[in-house]
């Protein structure tokens, strides 16, 4: 019999996250039909409101590693706590949300725990008996079904995958797990946060729309010249009147390093596509992109798309996009600017 | 002043602007063709060279060892183009580059590899690698690596690195909205798996190319051929089927294709 565990941390502001709630809902799926036991395992500095929000989960005991040298995202003492939980639970699966640290110490632990690990986790299929996993390849281009025999097998699950779960306020049984740090494991020192640089955030992942923004932007326009301080103008406005996170292809990103004219507020962190993020929003718009495959990948995971461009045959509309305006991005957007402020 | 050895884990990957098409079975995933497309240096591993020639030229005395798992022909091609970009020394492993290949095995090859050039000091070692490839992309090999040779500070999608006076690392990951984590670690071994940094790709520089040719062709030869396990059972590899029908809108002013957007924007 699978013995399945979740892992959980509270969020920077101690909450628990959507992820985790899709995560639990896949979870709580997934071990009912592999008549699998569910444990939950948190860890973390406060992690009280997250054991509020976990009643009628799973009868077994909530394992709880919980101490100031915890609150923070650092390998060595993530490591330590997942990897003490583990062995106080003895899964043969281990199930956990995508974030930053799990990411970065959920495949360490794995090794620990001589068992295998996979990340990007879009699909659980049970129907068989059996779990098996659906995750993308080569940067989203191609999706594989496929399992392990393996045990224990460590599963990262990516948003989305699961109606969030309904939340049942009430109390827990835990069971403590002790964790103690190593000066090792104490040589990295969290020191806080960096804002986003600028007057504008512009990536915003819980948005609701995507606008990407392509190279066309600050090429020569119509009258034969550039004219980036508009784009400028126009995108930031727009994002500001309509809340999007902003997405941008590689070759616009690039142009900063080629010394051609930017768009100033696009770095590297608003690129999508192949090298970039593959955000995940209920709408997107792309204006001015031009079509190749890598970037095009870039909006696989956006529910309604629409493009704008002047080129009929721009590759990240043709048979991807819903709507294809065939129009000038400048001009259009303008309009929706003043619409958007009436 | 920090005297680092900084070694880069450095894959080859197709060339993201080919198509890219499974093979025909399943159970051996692969994609067609492999070998005849053309490769390129895995992207966000590129990234990590330029942050590690950026660093050894601050500091005296510190050197690069690229390290880079995949087919010896394609690695050779590659490194036409890499060669002139920073000074560093090849380390060639000959086996697959496939995203299919398991990273525990790759893992365990590179973390081998590391382990037996003698000249590395451990006390001294920057790991540095992408923090996913283009490939398999599943975030793991780079930290499996660390955890093999027992690095107990890590970080992934590092955007900056800086020493402080005191030789301590500063470093920035990313996070989520566009947000930084920052972290000081007391200074090596420590892992850093990159995003894109902030460094722009350098300059080719012939001469620079010239003096690493020389040890790669007899790197290139050394290659030790690495046979990477495959635990993973596949039941189907497929390029995503939905294909959309797109409405294709011309001619219609401005100010209606406006209208029709802001009223779709609006829907809930």
């Amino acid at each position: 019999m699978e013995r399945l565990l979740y892992l959980i941390h509270p969020e920077s502001d101690g909450s628990l996250s959507t992820r985790n709630l899709e995560g639990l809902s896949a979870a709580k799926s997934a071990a009912q039909e592999l008549e699998a036991q569910l444990q939950i395992g948190v860890w973390g500095d406060q992690i009280r409101p997250i054991l509020d929000n976990l009643a009628g989960i799973s009868p077994a005991p909530v394992l709880i590693v919980e101490d100031p040298a915890f609150k923070d995202g650092r390998f060595a003492s993530d490591a330590a706590a997942m990897t003490a939980l583990c062995r106080k639970a003895e899964p043969t699966l281990v199930f956990a949300a995508s974030s930053p640290r799990i990411m970065r110490a959920l495949a360490a632990v794995a090794l620990r725990m001589k068992g295998a690990v996979d990340t990007h986790i879009t699909d659980i299929d049970t129907s068989s008996g059996h779990l098996r996993i659906h995750r993308w390849y080569y940067r989203q281009r191609m999706q594989a079904e496929q399992n392990r025999q393996e045990r224990p097998w460590f599963l990262v699950l990516e948003s989305g995958i699961a109606p969030a779960l309904q939340v049942e306020k009430g109390q827990v049984e835990t069971v403590a797990v002790s964790c103690a740090l190593t000066p090792k494991e104490m040589r990295t020192a969290v020191e806080g946060k960096q804002l986003p640089k600028g007057d504008s955030q512009t990536i915003k992942p819980d948005a609701e729309m995507l606008f990407v923004a392509g190279a066309g932007w600050t090429k020569k326009q119509s009258d034969g010249q550039i004219h980036a301080d508009v784009a400028e103008k126009l995108i930031l406005d727009f994002l500001h009147k309509s809340g999007a996170s902003l997405g941008s292809t590689k070759s616009l990103v690039d142009l900063k390093g080629e010394g051609q004219a930017v768009l100033n507020f696009m770095t590297h962190l608003n690129q999508v596509g192949q090298t970039g993020s593959t955000p995940r929003h209920d709408k997107g718009i792309a204006t001015c992109c031009h079509g190749e495959e890598p970037h095009v990948v870039g909006w696989r995971f956006i529910g309604e798309r629409r493009a704008i461009n002047l080129d009929a045959n721009c590759g990240w509309a043709q048979g991807k996009a819903d709507v294809l305006y065939v129009a000038d991005a400048f001009q259009v957007l303008d309009e929706i600017n003043r619409l958007l402020s009436e | 002043m920090s005297v680092f050895h900084i070694v880069v884990c450095a894959g080859v990957v197709p060339d993201p602007l080919q198509s890219l098409v499974p093979a025909d079975d399943p159970a051996k995933p692969a994609l067609k063709n492999e070998l005849m497309l053309p490769h390129v240096l895995d992207p966000w591993a590129e990234h990590a060279l330029y942050e590690a020639a950026h660093l050894a030229k601050t500091r005296d005395g510190s050197k690069i060892w690229v390290i880079s798992l995949g087919p010896k022909a394609k690695v050779q091609q590659v490194m036409m183009k890499t060669a002139q970009k920073a000074p560093f020394q090849l380390i060639a492993v000959d086996g697959t580059s496939s995203g299919f290949s398991d990273s525990f095995a790759a893992a365990e090859v590179l973390a081998q590899t590391i382990n037996s050039i003698e000249e590395i000091n451990k006390e001294q070692l920057l790991l540095f690698g992408g923090w996913e490839s283009a490939s398999r992309a599943s975030g793991t090999t780079l930290q499996l690596v660390g955890e093999m040779l027992d690095i107990a500070d890590q970080f992934q999608g590092v955007d900056e690195l800086s020493v402080l006076p005191d030789g301590k690392l500063r470093i920035l990951e990313r996070l989520e909205g566009g947000e930084h984590q920052i972290s000081v670690c007391t200074g090596p071994p420590a892992v850093l798996g990159w995003a894109t940094g902030n460094l722009p790709e350098p300059p080719n520089n012939p001469q620079i190319g010239m003096v690493n040719m020389r040890q790669m062709m007899p790197a290139l030869q050394k290659a030790q051929v690495a046979d990477l396990s495959q635990p993973t059972v596949y039941h189907s590899v497929e390029l995503p089927k939905q294909k959309r029908e797109t409405q294709v809108v011309r001619d219609k002013p401005v100010q209606e294709i406006a209208r029709e957007i802001v009223e779709w924007m609006r829907l809930r």
